[in-house]
């Protein structure tokens, strides 16, 4: 339609105007823009600025070198292995499949290794790297490094893990570590961020529990740049943690080995206490377990295995085991008895075989009866009618606090799991405990160190370290945390008659080596190293009537469950006490059979700092001894090489 | 026949046309598009492909297109318009019946080799359309009530369309492009202000009865309006990608962190760094002076598209101008405002500038129509 002239020039006009409007309008917007931009990145820059570091900016934890474990003669006992893992990244590894099965054909792979990681690695993102071996002998490393051209996305990797070079024979005292449960971080109010690091391991038993705050150490950090995926894209800088303090133990760990040897094949424990700083030279328990195990991972079977066993190698007998003390307790009455005034070391009781208390007949081992019987003879001789009487003139709660003064009933500062107080039971514990008014029967029982009386192998070993210095010998089992040495247990005189205990001590000298002491057979001959000890043999349950009838007489006719603790405490040299030992075979029989055997072996390796001559033994025993030194030093060596292997 | 026609002979022919070409605006689209060619190259990690080569590429066909659309002379154009909005129309519906789904939005007709955006070729006819129905209808006519109303309908019918996509950025350019060319075209205000005045009764009749017992709206209505509005109010979710973009945009400071070192987009914090989200990039890499640059050189373009339209007597030609430089605004306003928070995420890219081969090639071919509104009229 042709437009004539005027249209068009009021159209243009019209459009004029209207587009200065439009023009205007844009440009106040493009002003609105140029403004907020202006405000933001301008006025506001800095605040946008730091909210983008912190957004690329990732804090993560170095896990920090864990503290070692030395004996103390500086013996390793945990260390950190160095070991290798093979690793794929899925995003370089092309055909994961194949890369997988090339790796197979090259190391040994199990096929549940190659399925395992095949699900990490669907279930992760692509960039992030799944370990397909642990623990990969070096040959391997080299064939995988060699063939990386035709394996991509694998590499091999250099970690740290725990390892215990004595294997079984320090398990209970160095105790394992494992990965961190959810039930480890319930306990804890406020948990180390490292705890939180994948994989990482904590003390979960013994030593490796009790320091782990001295062994973990602090974590190092590294600040990395990631993507909003989460990618580490690089590293900025990395401050190294701090790590954990060595712990020397007081712990001989070639004594350790011994008596782990000689107890082979028993469920039993031994102590060996140094009397000048209360030093844990020796704290075995039998049977006994590899802590590295547990560092890799338990299988099912082998944890089973460990669980079911009736011998619960799993237990720290000498802190978690507390026995009837039997007639080792004697001392503690005996001293108790001195103590009190009530009763002379000449005052003699008269043993004609029992004592009725009560209505009740208590027997003396010796059916026969011992006959006018004084304190140094009744200990050694251990004859029971002298303790049934004794303690009912003086009553349990002087024996009790004797018991506690020496050690037994007490609690004892040792790092170990689950440590027994035992019970050295007096009339208010009755009452707290079973809300009953204590018996004279309580009390006869208790005199011989049955009944209520629990005593854990280390209280044992302390209560004959007490006796032979008359000092609060306190066990210590670490005898330096990151270079600082602990406190030692020499302890301070108790304050008991000297004379008291001198006439103790020799009734104890007497028990090994009088011709009539029961621990005759197990004495030390060589001079200046004789022992002085006493037996002890508990009884888990009274053979019963009906039982005798069937002629069950003996132990061993009874089950393993039922027969009796054999028990056996000492120190020596008797002239200059060093050692003092205590030995606890659990349904072992009789303490002067099978435990003082046991405590002479271990303590003439402790005088002699290793095997000793076969002239500390009486003659007619060498032959034998030699035997079984030959057997034990086999074991151990063959013991080492094998967790070294491990 | 229109005022240009009658004078035809005063309009430069063969290659003399490229003399009268419109320059400073092909210079600035050629500007702008370089520095999308740069942030392309820079989010991609330093490399041409896989964005800023076929980008190159199809600036390359675009300016192509845009001097054969600009040597048409603009009658032919305008005889086109009809025909070119009906066409639009058709593949709109077409996309809403056999179209792909491709970012939870029907908005592509596949055409064997090339994937078309119908609304991108609406924007452009939407805009011919009107232009030409302006030019036809009697100036005296301009307001009548009946001859307002047909434009409106005009504008409806694509706009409910593409908000059915739902494609709510370009369904907002098709409403304020259309209008722009009516109120250019001289419709009298008081439609406008009516209608504006309508609009801010209703949304505040819809806020103000939130709570009451009129309520106009379920409540799951108004939290998914908050959420549009404000998406702080979901971190997580729609929030997290403005978030991430203004943190990109205001750590780039005075002078940014420099080409390629922009921590932001490099580390995948920024959604669609490549497309919608491109100028957050831009604004971290080169700070205030190259956001602020980018945004000048827009201006100028609407600035000389103006200068043009305002300075031809030539009825379409000035209108298409006008809504062109309007719908081109549109979008790199809506876009700017979009990713600095000023309003709601809509899906609207940077013109030129964002990833993307529809887009570039349509505007480049409205660039074509202003080319030849400029070239061809009388001098």
């Amino acid at each position: 339609m042709k437009r004539p002239p005027k249209e068009t020039q009021q159209s243009a006009r019209s459009i004029g105007r209207r587009s200065l409007v439009i023009g205007a309008s844009q440009l106040a917007m493009v002003g609105v823009l140029g403004w907020r931009m202006r405000s933001m990145q301008v006025d506001e820059g800095d605040i946008y600025r730091s909210l983008a570091e912190e957004n690329r900016i990732n804090m993560r934890l170095i896990a920090p070198a864990r503290g070692l474990v030395f004996d103390r003669n500086g013996v390793p006992l945990a260390v950190n292995e160095q070991n290798y893992r093979v690793i794929i990244t899925r995003e370089d590894a092309g055909d994961v499949d194949d890369t997988l099965d090339r790796l197979a054909r090259l190391i040994n792979l199990s096929p549940e290794e190659v399925e395992s990681a095949k699900a990490e690695m669907a279930r992760r993102p692509a960039f992030v790297p799944v370990t397909v071996a642990e623990r990969v002998p070096w040959d391997d490393v080299a064939k995988v490094t060699v063939n990386a051209p035709a394996l991509p996305g694998i590499t091999a990797e250099v970690g740290l893990s725990r390892h215990y070079p004595r294997g079984s024979d320090t398990a209970h005292v160095v105790g394992y570590v494992g990965p961190v449960s959810d039930y480890d971080l319930s306990k804890i109010e406020d948990p180390d961020p490292l705890l939180q690091i994948p994989r990482f391991q904590i003390g979960k038993t013994g030593v490796e529990a009790k320091y782990e705050d001295v062994l973990r150490g602090s974590a190092g950090t590294k600040r990395i740049e990631v993507n909003a995926a989460g990618r580490v894209m690089r590293e900025i800088d990395r401050e190294e943690g701090k790590s954990g303090a060595d712990i020397q133990l007081a712990i001989d760990s070639r004594l350790q080995s011994y008596a782990e040897a000689r107890l082979e094949g028993e469920s039993a424990s031994v102590v060996v206490m140094d009397l000048e700083s209360g030093d844990l030279r020796a704290v075995a328990s039998a049977p006994t377990f590899d802590p590295n195990l547990f560092v890799r991972g338990i299988s099912g079977p082998d944890w089973r295995a460990l669980n079911e066993n009736k011998y619960r190698p799993l237990s720290a007998k000498t802190v978690q085991g507390a026995y009837p003390p039997g007639s080792t307790f004697k001392m503690v009455v005996a001293m108790a008895a001195l103590e009190s005034g009530l009763v002379g070391p000449e005052d003699t009781e008269y043993c004609p075989g029992y004592t009725e208390v009560g209505g009740t007949r208590f027997h003396c081992w010796k059916r026969g009866g011992h006959g006018n019987v004084n304190m140094h003879r009744s200990l050694q001789e251990s004859c029971d009618v002298y303790y049934y009487e004794v303690s009912q003139k003086i009553g349990i709660d002087r024996i009790a606090e004797m018991a506690r003064r020496l050690g037994v009933g007490v609690e004892h500062d040792v790092p170990m799991s689950a440590v027994s107080m035992g019970v050295a039971p007096d009339t208010q514990w009755k009452r707290d405990r079973y809300g009953e008014a204590w018996r004279i029967g309580d009390t006869v029982n208790a005199s011989i160190g049955q009944g209520y009386v629990l005593a854990t192998p280390l209280q044992l070993a302390v209560m004959s370290a007490r006796l032979a210095t008359g000092r609060d010998v306190r066990p210590r089992l670490v005898h330096s945390v990151g270079g600082v040495i602990q406190p030692s247990g020499a302890g301070e005189p108790m304050g008991l008659n000297e004379n008291f205990l001198r006439r103790v001590r020799a009734a104890m000298f007497d028990v090994s080596n009088a011709q009539r002491g029961t621990g005759f057979g197990a004495r030390i001959v060589a001079e200046g190293m004789q022992m002085a000890g006493k037996s002890g043999t508990s009884q888990v349950r009274r053979i019963t009537a009906e039982e005798r009838a069937r002629g069950v007489t003996s132990n061993a006719d009874l089950p393993w469950e039922r027969r009796d603790h054999a028990l056996w405490v000492n120190f020596a040299p008797y002239d200059n006490p060093r050692f003092a030992v205590s030995v606890v075979v659990e349904h072992g029989g009789g303490g002067s059979s099978v435990a003082a055997p046991i405590a002479r072996d271990v303590t003439l390796q402790a005088l002699y700092d290793g095997p000793p001559p076969l002239e500390a033994y009486p003659s007619n025993l060498r032959d034998a001894i030699a035997e079984q030194q030959k057997r034990i030093e086999n074991h151990v060596a063959r013991g080492m090489t094998a967790s070294d292997r491990a | 026949m229109s005022y240009l026609e009658t004078n035809a002979k005063f309009v430069p022919t063969g290659f003399r046309k490229l003399l009268y070409l419109n320059w400073p605006v092909i210079l600035l689209l050629a500007a702008v598009s370089s520095f999308g060619f740069l942030m392309l190259y820079s989010v991609a990690g330093g490399s041409a492909t896989p964005w800023m080569e076929p980008q190159v590429k199809r600036f390359g066909v675009g300016m192509v297109a845009m001097l054969v659309v600009a040597m048409v002379p603009i009658w032919f154009w305008r005889n086109m318009a009809l025909i070119a909005y009906g066409g639009s129309l058709a593949l709109l519906v077409a996309v809403d019946m056999f179209g792909e789904v491709g970012m939870g939005a029907q908005r592509w007709i596949d055409l064997g080799p090339i994937r078309l955006q119908p609304s991108e070729l609406m924007k452009i006819s939407l805009v011919m359309f009107l232009a030409a129905y302006y030019d036809w209808l009697p100036l005296r006519r301009t307001s009548h009530p009946f001859w307002v109303l047909l434009p409106v309908v005009f504008i409806s019918i694509p706009t409910l369309l593409t908000l059915a996509q739902p494609d709510l950025g370009t369904a907002l350019l098709l409403l304020i492009g259309g209008a722009t060319v009516m109120f250019a075209a001289g419709v009298h205000w008081a439609y406008f202000a009516t209608v504006i005045a309508a609009g801010v009764g209703t949304i505040y009749a819809v806020f103000a009865s939130r709570g009451t017992t009129w309520q106009l709206l379920k409540d799951y209505q108004y939290r998914r309006i908050d959420t549009f509005l404000d998406p702080s109010n979901d971190p997580l979710g729609a929030g997290y990608h403005i978030t991430q973009a203004k943190i990109a945009l205001g750590s780039g400071g005075w002078t940014g962190r420099g080409f390629m070192q922009g921590t932001q987009s490099r580390l995948n914090f920024l959604p669609e760094k490549h497309t919608d989200f491109i100028f957050t990039t831009l604004a971290e890499e080169f700070g205030f002076v190259g956001a602020s640059t980018l945004l000048a050189l827009y201006a100028l373009i609407i600035f000389f598209c103006l200068v043009s339209a305002v300075n031809n007597r030539d009825r379409f030609a000035s209108l298409v101008t006008i809504g062109i430089a309007m719908t081109f605004f549109l979008f790199f306003a809506v876009n700017m405002s979009m990713v600095m928070g000023l309003a709601p995420v809509v899906g609207v890219p940077l013109p030129l500038v964002s990833y993307g081969g529809s887009a570039m090639l349509v505007l480049l071919l409205a660039f074509g129509l202003v080319q030849s509104a400029h070239v061809h009229k009388p001098r």
